[in-house]
This record gives structure tokens, C-alpha cells and sequence, in this order.
């Protein structure tokens, strides 16, 4: 019932930006342009949807198509128990997507964490540098061309 | 070559907090080798006196490429990865995973199984908060709390040893079922560890819940909101704490939850004693929905342990003949689980591991054998993207999973629920001073390895 009504509803609010729903194995999921983000999270956050957590925020790297990147956004509603996911396309040549950081407080790890992990720009993004990886770690390990064994320097002592 | 790139430029940097600090505070760092940082993390605090002014948490010392290693791994090769996650509760780790592919492959799971499961993931959690409150405690100096902490976690653990063979990696629970049946012994093993664990949680409770010392510690320390929980993205244990009614195993039951009669204990004011207080209470739930579960697990359809004989009378008698009655063998050896495959396996014969009789006696057996673990061969889930979370000892323990139709997972990403716990600490001991860094920091339960992954 809730999951139809908040596809619908959100196809009435933003007519023509949304490209695709789909309801794989019963999660919810609305593919959306990049330019809209705030927006569409910032609606979904008010009354009466109340999706006010954000779960999860990752990325897909399909290489090979085009676009290559695919943002993730899993959001919660506690008062409607429903989890939706919000997916972004992103090329390759523009890697870059708005960040999430002034809305959830969370999104500021996890957008490092991307940033680390794929190389994805984070625009208005406070402190972005790489979360898990060192400073001078080179590349994006979790892409898929860098290979699984590749061997880098470790970090000499400072001075 | 010289960077061009002004985020590249910030990385070649020093930390913000160095960037950000006053020229006149003292700069301190604690870890990543400290005794009071449970694993490796650093936390830098820029201090006035004893106050902290602003501080900056450094994660990644454990980062092992989990995700990257999986991507790798076919689905049923990574299952002793995720053990490895929270090595506190590695059977709710276990679990998550399995019941994400189950979602995928949409298996029923008997009924039996999922008992086991229950009984398993509560006392997994149960471990989970002892280990919590047992460093908290210690790190505030009650030392006897940690000693009498780690004694009940021994019993528990003893029921992890009988049951799935092992103490801490278990990758006890498999896709479509557990691995193997309940021991026959097992009732008397569960009931002491369940009294002792009561025993113990009794004596903490006189030993702490008015000790001065420690409320002055954890009391009105590290207050959070229920807003800013949320806004943090804080599950589990942490944002109950903050009086927020949610958990998983309520609003979006799994197993057999829903025939479970145990409450959700809540916090009011969201400081460390009320985390604290929250582990407490839940160890209590989590003893209840294992009793109740104990007392509805569905007896064993196979009667495997009538007529039995112990394995050095067995082998005496084999001397004259061959032996005809079963011997008595522990139910997690290997060899002795054909008959028990109906409890605790689903029917999908594609998913699981051929019993090892089939593989050892019979060329269909063996043949299935290495059907199931050759390359390209195996689980093979259909082509789609699924998410599914348990409630772990931490909070909401998310899976979500990218298949392409092939035997190794495309992505695999974790939602680990210390992370956005941990992403709160520098709001958290913000004009605390430093030694309210310890209890705070014991009391959000960080698990290096299901933070870094």
C-alpha cells in the first residue's frame, strides 16, 4: 500500500524528473536526475513522508557502461516503516554530485568514505578527504580497474 | 608532478583539526595504540586546561578491503569474511548476510532453523553488550566488573562451542539454513549459561546502577538528542537510549520475532549512563525471547539420537563386525549431518552444501560436491540489487548486494552501524573534558572491524 502511494506521489511532485521506478525483490527505488537531489530529499524529509534518516549513501561502479558511477541513497521513515532508495547516474567525465553533508550530519563520513572509496566529488562537502585510506594513497580502490592485489608504498614516517 | 587539483591539495594538508586550532590550546593525541581505544582509531583533541574545544576522529587503522575482497569471493566463499566484521557477535554478522541472499534467492528457511537462529543472534547480542559494558566499566576503574562480565560471556560462549564448533568465527549460519542441528546436550549447556548471564547481570546491576563514581561519570555525559540521533543516523541500542522507539526486530520483523513476546527497553535523557542502562535492560529481553524460544523450538523430525553408541565402544565392537547402530557424534562434526538436513536446510538442493555422506560414498554426490563449489558454479542468484538488515548487537546491520547473474557478488556493501555512531563522537565530547572521552567512548560499543570493514 505505502510503497505505491509514495512512488505515485513522488511522480507528482517532480513530473519528468524521475526516470525510473522499480520494486526489485520488494525495495523500493526511484532513479533520479543529480540536479534535483536536494530537493527531492529535502520533500521526502517533510511531512507526511518523514523519511528523516538516512541509512546508507554508497556508490556502484559499472565500468564499461556509460554512465559509469551510480549513486545510492538509502533513506528510512520510521513513523511509515518504510525504507526507500533513491539512485543517482553519474558519468564518468563529471563525477561530482551535491553533497548530502548539510541535511544529515552522517552524510559527511559517508560521502568520505565514497569519496575514498570511488573518487566521487562531494559539491559543498565541508572536510572532503579520504576516510579509511591514507593521504597519498593513490587511486580509488573499491573501482572496478584497480586490481584486486595492486601493491602501493607504505606511508614513510613524518619527520 | 605537481597537483593541480584543490582536493588533492587539501589531502597533502594536515588534519582539519590543525588547520581549524587556536595557536594557543594544547593539541593531545590519543591512539590509534591506546588501551582505552578498543581496537585502533585516533581521536585528536585540541584542549583549554582539561576542556576540549574541538576534536577530530581518525578511522581507517583496520580498513582490510572487505568490500573489495567480496566482489572477489563467490557467495559462498565470503561467508567467514563477515565473521570478521563485529567479532563480538559474529553470528548476527552471519546472519545478516545469509538472510540478505535468502531475500535474493527467496528461500524458506524450516522452521527449526529459525529457531536456532534466534536462540544464536540473541546470544550473540547478549555477548555483544557484555563486552561493551565489561570495557566501559573497566575503563571507569571497576576492574571487577570486566572479570565477572567476561565469566558469564564464557558460558555463552561454551553454547557457541558446543553448537557451531567454534568460540568466535563461526560461520555457523549458511545460506538456507545452519550449518548443523542443536547438540542433543544442548538444553543443559543454554539453561546454565541463561543463569549465570542473570546471576552476573544482578550482580552489576547492585554493583553499578547507583555507584557514585560511576554515575558521576557517565551521568549527563555525552548528551545526545533524539533529533541528532537521527540525524546521525543512529540504530540500536544508541538511539533507543535517546528515547526512540525503534528496532528491527519490531517494526520490520525477520524470523520468528513476530511470535516473540519481549519488549524494547528505552532510554530518557540519552548520556552514557542511559546507553549503559539500555544494554542492561536488553540482555534481560534478549534472556526472555531465548527461554520462550527454547521452550516452542520444534523437535527434530530425524530420530538421530535413539539407539546410540559412543565412539570408542564402537570402534571396540567393529573389531568383531561391522557396526550397525549409530555412534554418537557431535552434531557439528562433518559426516554425521544427512539426516538432520531436513531441520535445518531448506529443500532448494542447489543452494547448500551436499551432505557429506552423498560426497564421500556416492559418484552423484561427489559430482554435486564440486557443482557447488567450482567456478562458476554454485549460488547463483538472479540479476538485481537487494538490501536487508537484522538488528545487531550495534544496531541496524545492513547488507546490500549487487548480483549480476554470476557466482561472485558485483558489489557488496556493509551498513555497519558503529559507523554513524562513531561519526557523532567529536559532537559527543565536545566541551567535555578529557577523561569523559573514556566512559563516552566505551559506551557507543566501536567495533574496529565493522567500522573500518
Amino acid at each position: 500500500m505505502e510503497k505505491k502511494k509514495i512512488i505515485d506521489e513522488l511522480k507528482q511532485a517532480f513530473p519528468e524528473k524521475i526516470k525510473d521506478t522499480s520494486s526489485e525483490f520488494g525495495d523500493d527505488a526511484v532513479t533520479i536526475d543529480k540536479d534535483i537531489l536536494l530537493d527531492f530529499v529535502q520533500f521526502l524529509r517533510k511531512k507526511p513522508h518523514e523519511y528523516t534518516m538516512l541509512l546508507d549513501l554508497t556508490c556502484m561502479d559499472y565500468l564499461g557502461k556509460e554512465p559509469r558511477f551510480e549513486m545510492v541513497y538509502l533513506l528510512l521513515s520510521m513513523t511509515g516503516k518504510h525504507r526507500l532508495k533513491i539512485k543517482i547516474p553519474l558519468p564518468e567525465k563529471d563525477a561530482s554530485i551535491q553533497s548530502l553533508a548539510s541535511i544529515w550530519k552522517n552524510a559527511n563520513w559517508l560521502e568520505r568514505e565514497v569519496y575514498d572509496m570511488f573518487g566521487i566529488r562531494f559539491i559543498g562537502h565541508p572536510d572532503l578527504r579520504r576516510l579509511f585510506m591514507y593521504d597519498g594513497f593513490e587511486g580509488y580502490p573499491l573501482r572496478k580497474d584497480y586490481p584486486l592485489r595492486k601493491c602501493q608504498p607504505r606511508i614513510r614516517l613524518r619527520k | 608532478m605537481p597537483t593541480t587539483d584543490p582536493i588533492e591539495k587539501i589531502n597533502k594538508m594536515t588534519t582539519r583539526l590543525q588547520r581549524e586550532a587556536s595557536k594557543d590550546s594544547l593539541m593531545l593525541n590519543m591512539g590509534p595504540s591506546h588501551p582505552a581505544m578498543h581496537g585502533t582509531i585516533r581521536i585528536m583533541l585540541e584542549l583549554d586546561g582539561e576542556r576540549i574545544l574541538n576534536s577530530e576522529v581518525e578511522v581507517g587503522y583496520l580498513h582490510r578491503g572487505f568490500e573489495k575482497t567480496c566482489e572477489n569471493k563467490t557467495y559462498f566463499n565470503l561467508l567467514p569474511y563477515t565473521d570478521r566484521m563485529n567479532y563480538v557477535s559474529p553470528l548476527i554478522n552471519n546472519l545478516g548476510y545469509v538472510m540478505t541472499m535468502e531475500k535474493m534467492l527467496g528461500v524458506e528457511v524450516p522452521e527449526k532453523a529459525q529457531y536456532i537462529r534466534v536462540i544464536m543472534s540473541e546470544l550473540s547480542r547478549i555477548s555483544d553488550h557484555l563486552t561493551c559494558i565489561a570495557a566501559m566499566a573497566m575503563e571507569c576503574g571497576a576492574f571487577t566488573i570486566l572479570l565477572y562480565k567476561m565469566k558469564a560471556r564464557e558460558f555463552i560462549w561454551n553454547v557457541f562451542e558446543q553448537t557451531t564448533g567454534a568460540r568466535m568465527t563461526t560461520s555457523y549460519i549458511r545460506i538456507g539454513g545452519v550449518k548443523s542441528d542443536l547438540h542433543p546436550d544442548y538444553e543443559d549447556v543454554l539453561n546454565t549459561a541463561i543463569d549465570e548471564t542473570r546471576k552476573v547481570l544482578k550482580d552489576i546491576s547492585g554493583l553499578l546502577d547507583k555507584n557514585k563514581i560511576f554515575l558521576n561519570r557517565t551521568r549527563d555525559i555525552a548528551v545526545v538528542t533524539p533529533e541528532t540521533a537521527i540525524n546521525y543516523g543512529w540504530t540500536g541500542p544508541c538511539l533507543r537510549s535517546t528515547g526512540v522507539y525503534y528496532d528491527l526486530r519490531k517494526s520490520f520483523p525477520y524470523l520468528i520475532y513476530d511470535q516473540m513476546d519481549f519488549d524494547v527497553p528505552l532510554g530518557e535523557r540519552g548520556d552514557n549512563f542511559d546507553r549503559y542502562m539500555v544494554r542492561m535492560k536488553e540482555m534481560e529481553q534478549s534472556l526472555r525471547i531465548i527461554e520462550q524460544a527454547m521452550k516452542k523450538i520444534p523437535k527434530s523430525a530425524a530420530q538421530t539420537m535413539a539407539n546410540v553408541m559412543e565412539p570408542a565402544e564402537a570402534i571396540k565392537a567393529s573389531r568383531e563386525k561391522k557396526v550397525e547402530k549409530r555412534i554418537k557424534l557431535s552434531p557439528n562434526l562433518e559426516g554425521s549431518e544427512q539426516d538432520k538436513y531436513q531441520d535445518i536446510f531448506t529443500k532448494n538442493k542447489k543452494i547448500i552444501v551436499p551432505p557429506k555422506e552423498d560426497t564421500y560414498s556416492s559418484i552423484e554426490g561427489l559430482i554435486s560436491h564440486f557443482k557447488f563449489f567450482m567456478n562458476e558454479h554454485g549460488i547463483r542468484p538472479p540479476k538485481g540489487e537487494v538490501y536487508f538488515s537484522v538488528e545487531g548487537g550495534n544496531g541496524e546491520l545492513g547488507y546490500y548486494i549487487v548480483s549480476d547473474g554470476t557466482d561472485k557478488p558485483y558489489r557488496l556493501h556493509v551498513r555497519a552501524p558503529c559507523f554513524h555512531v562513531m561519526a557523532a563522537l567529536e559532537e559527543m565530547i565536545h566541551g567535555h573534558y578529557v577523561a569523559d572521552v573514556i566512559p563516552t567512548f566505551g559506551s557507543v560499543n566501536m567495533i574496529g572491524g565493522e567500522l573500518d570493514r
